[in-house]
């Protein structure tokens, strides 16, 4: 079977760093821009909620922190599966970058959500509602994912036996979005993500969807620009990045 | 029935260790790499075996690669490395019967027992046995599966000239029968026959 | 003699010659459980509540301590890598060894549960469920465990970062294991949690394997 020209290109890691290089200020100029617009729009624009107020206004910030923390995961786990089935190094430099990005919007997201917890549950913290339990459980894998690799001092065998790790842990990411659905909690049912019309006011869905998109091009961004490094690193001893530097520093 | 290598290349970090290596054994054949230390003689020997993957090139036994080896060809080949592969808080007798049961060998030990020259420490516990005596215990037990392949890394260390001769014998016998067999060694002078390969690392 | 049966009773056997390293993790157990009311108060009622989580979370932590090694033996002489080119798959091998470690370490350790929940003032009629929901949740753990063991066994000192890895993992099992065991405790109807707990057990031994394998096979390499 004959793959096409671009799935050799994206295993090269000399075209995969020129690519990111390129898209990189573009996604941050986006990033910026749905951000702006996103926040603006979600804390001047739309109305206060009914029932919550103002502080509702975490509804823009802190699912789509969330949101994003679970996409992260899966980004990693599928890239380490892909490194690990088809030995593609590239994939694990994906993976490895996108750890601790992942592990710090699921902080956020843990912070974000303890932060409208407070004024709306009366509680900054509930060690019964699963839905905040499995998320933490998604933070404890990014870093065990990280504190594995640490543990191996060559690097390709870092790279498979945490690839192992990732894939396994990906179970938790669908475990997460269906336990506002398997159990009754202090959480609320999805108000979007689900076979229906979204049960969120229009005028405060779009927003809501800005801010989406939003972060997920910021986890984006981070993500081509930390894999830029990697790339580097973990190629330092090829010509091309030799004659890279070099150039550099000319 | 052949082992084939195809340019097969290890690369440990940013070291090549060999590339482009191309080898093919078939029955009866002999394959002896020599190379100094830390050449990758063991590293070639356990991609052989399967049990580490080269960094490129592929390894097949009988027409398969060596991950995918069909259900019956599995335990076709043997390997021998610098770990013995016995428990040592079990007995000589002990570790023989289980590796009979797991290689689905002849459950008959003590002409085996006397060849190798434990018949007198068969009750004693692996680990108050000296080192040679360990190393024969672990190379008596490649006689007890059915086994076409022998990979072997430096098989007669911690042996005598009688123990080397016996193991020389035994590879010999092994070849004779349509086996084949890849052996690292420093010595290949003693192993050496007609029509071996010899790779140098 | 099935293979499976062959590789369990070795290491049975193994075990068995080196009996002072098994009785370890039961003394940690033992120890642990009598630190609590210590520290706690000893007063009946408030260990009674706090009994269930204590003796949980000392079980896991024990279990931790006994099977982080399953492998590490095995790929130190060599015994691992002939298992693994043998003509056994290398799940019956993974499944041979944690159910011989399951009997001759996490068995102990449930066998002495019951002792130690009565030191907690914990009634008798509660003791038949906690030992039931112990006995469904251990097996999960063991896989789990065995997990942690495969992925750190070429590592010299793996034995903390298996805590690392496994621990966070097998907080579903002490969320259902106690709420099984408090149920008991009130006598209210515990099946929901042991029917869960039996359903990991099914699908971890089930599909655990499979990662183990991969585990080992690279960590051999």
């Amino acid at each position: 079977m004959r793959l096409p020209r671009w799935f050799h290109l994206l295993g090269s890691p000399p075209f995969v760093y020129g690519l990111a290089g390129r898209l990189v200020p573009w996604l941050g100029a986006i990033a910026v821009i749905l951000l702006v617009v996103g926040a603006y729009w979600g804390l001047a624009v739309a109305p206060p909620d009914r029932v919550q107020g103002e502080v509702y206004r975490i509804i823009f910030l802190h699912p789509q922190v969330a949101y994003v923390s679970m996409m992260a995961y899966v980004v990693m786990a599928v890239s380490a599966g892909i490194g690990f089935i088809w030995r593609i190094k590239l994939a694990h430099a994906v993976a490895v970058t996108a750890a601790p990005i992942g592990a710090t919007f699921t902080a956020c997201a843990l912070a974000t959500g303890a932060i409208w917890g407070r004024p709306t549950w009366g509680t900054y913290w509930q060690w019964t509602d699963p839905r905040i339990m499995f998320e933490t459980l998604l933070l404890f894998l990014f870093l065990s994912y990280l504190a594995l690799r640490a543990a191996f001092e060559d690097r390709d065998k870092a790279d498979r036996v945490s690839a192992i790790l990732a894939v396994v842990g990906v179970v938790n990411v669908p475990i997460i979005h269906y336990s506002v659905i398997w159990w009754n909690s202090l959480h609320q049912g999805p108000s979007f993500m689900k076979l229906d019309k979204p049960s969120i006011a229009p005028e405060m869905l779009t927003p809501f969807l800005i801010m989406i998109a939003a972060f997920t091009v910021c986890f984006y961004w981070l993500l081509l620009n930390g894999l830029r490094g990697q790339i580097v690193e973990r190629e330092r001893d090829t010509r091309w990045v030799k004659q890279l530097v070099e150039g550099r520093e000319a | 029935m052949e082992l084939c290598a195809r340019e097969l290349a290890v690369w440990r970090g940013e070291r090549c260790l060999f590339e482009g290596l191309d080898l093919t054994l078939g029955p009866g054949q002999l394959g002896l790499v020599v190379g100094a230390n830390g050449s990758g003689k063991s590293t070639l020997l356990r991609v052989l075996a399967g049990l580490a993957t080269a960094t490129a090139g592929v390894v097949t036994w009988r027409g398969s690669k060596l991950e995918t080896l069909p259900f019956e060809h599995r335990g076709d080949i043997a390997y021998r490395g610098h770990l013995d592969g016995l428990k040592r808080d079990l007995t000589v007798l002990e570790n023989l019967r289980f590796h009979a049961t797991i290689w689905r060998g002849p459950p008959e030990f003590d002409a085996l027992l006397e060849d190798v020259g434990l018949s007198a420490v068969a009750n004693v516990r692996v680990r108050h046995l000296s080192a040679g005596q360990q190393r024969r215990a672990s190379l008596a037990t490649l006689r007890l599966g059915a086994s076409k392949v022998w990979i072997l890394d430096e098989p007669t260390t911690n042996l005598d000239t009688n123990g080397r001769g016996k193991v020389a014998a035994w590879i010999r016998a092994h070849l004779a029968s349509g086996g084949t067999a890849v052996i690292a060694t420093h010595q290949p002078d003693e192993l050496a026959q007609k029509g071996a390969l010899v790779v140098e690392l | 003699m099935s293979a499976f049966g062959a590789i369990a009773r070795r290491d049975v056997q193994v075990a068995m010659r080196r009996l002072s390293e098994a009785a370890n993790p039961l003394l940690f157990f033992v120890i642990v459980t009598t630190l609590f009311p210590l520290a706690l108060s000893p007063n009946a009622d408030e260990l009674r509540e706090v009994g269930v989580g204590v003796l949980w979370v000392s079980t896991l932590l024990s279990s931790l301590l006994a099977m982080e090694g399953l492998f590490r033996a095995d790929a130190d002489d060599g015994s691992l890598e002939q298992l693994m080119l043998s003509p056994v798959p290398i799940s019956v091998t993974v499944l041979a060894k944690i159910a011989a470690h399951w009997l001759m370490t996490i068995l102990p350790l449930i066998a002495l549960v019951p002792v130690l929940a009565l030191s907690y003032s914990m009634p008798l009629a509660a003791l038949p469920i906690m030992v039931g929901a112990l006995v469904l949740a251990t097996p999960t753990l063991s896989v789990l465990i065995a997990l942690g063991a495969a992925l750190t066994v070429s590592l010299r000192r793996g034995g903390t970062i298996v805590g690392l890895l496994v621990l966070p993992l097998t907080a579903p099992l002490l969320i259902f294991g106690t709420r099984a065991t408090d149920f008991g405790l009130h006598d209210e109807p515990a099946a929901g949690p042991l029917y869960l707990l039996a359903a990991f057990a099914a699908f971890a031994l089930a599909l655990g394997p499979l990662a183990i394998g991969a585990a080992l096979r690279v960590g051999v390499e």
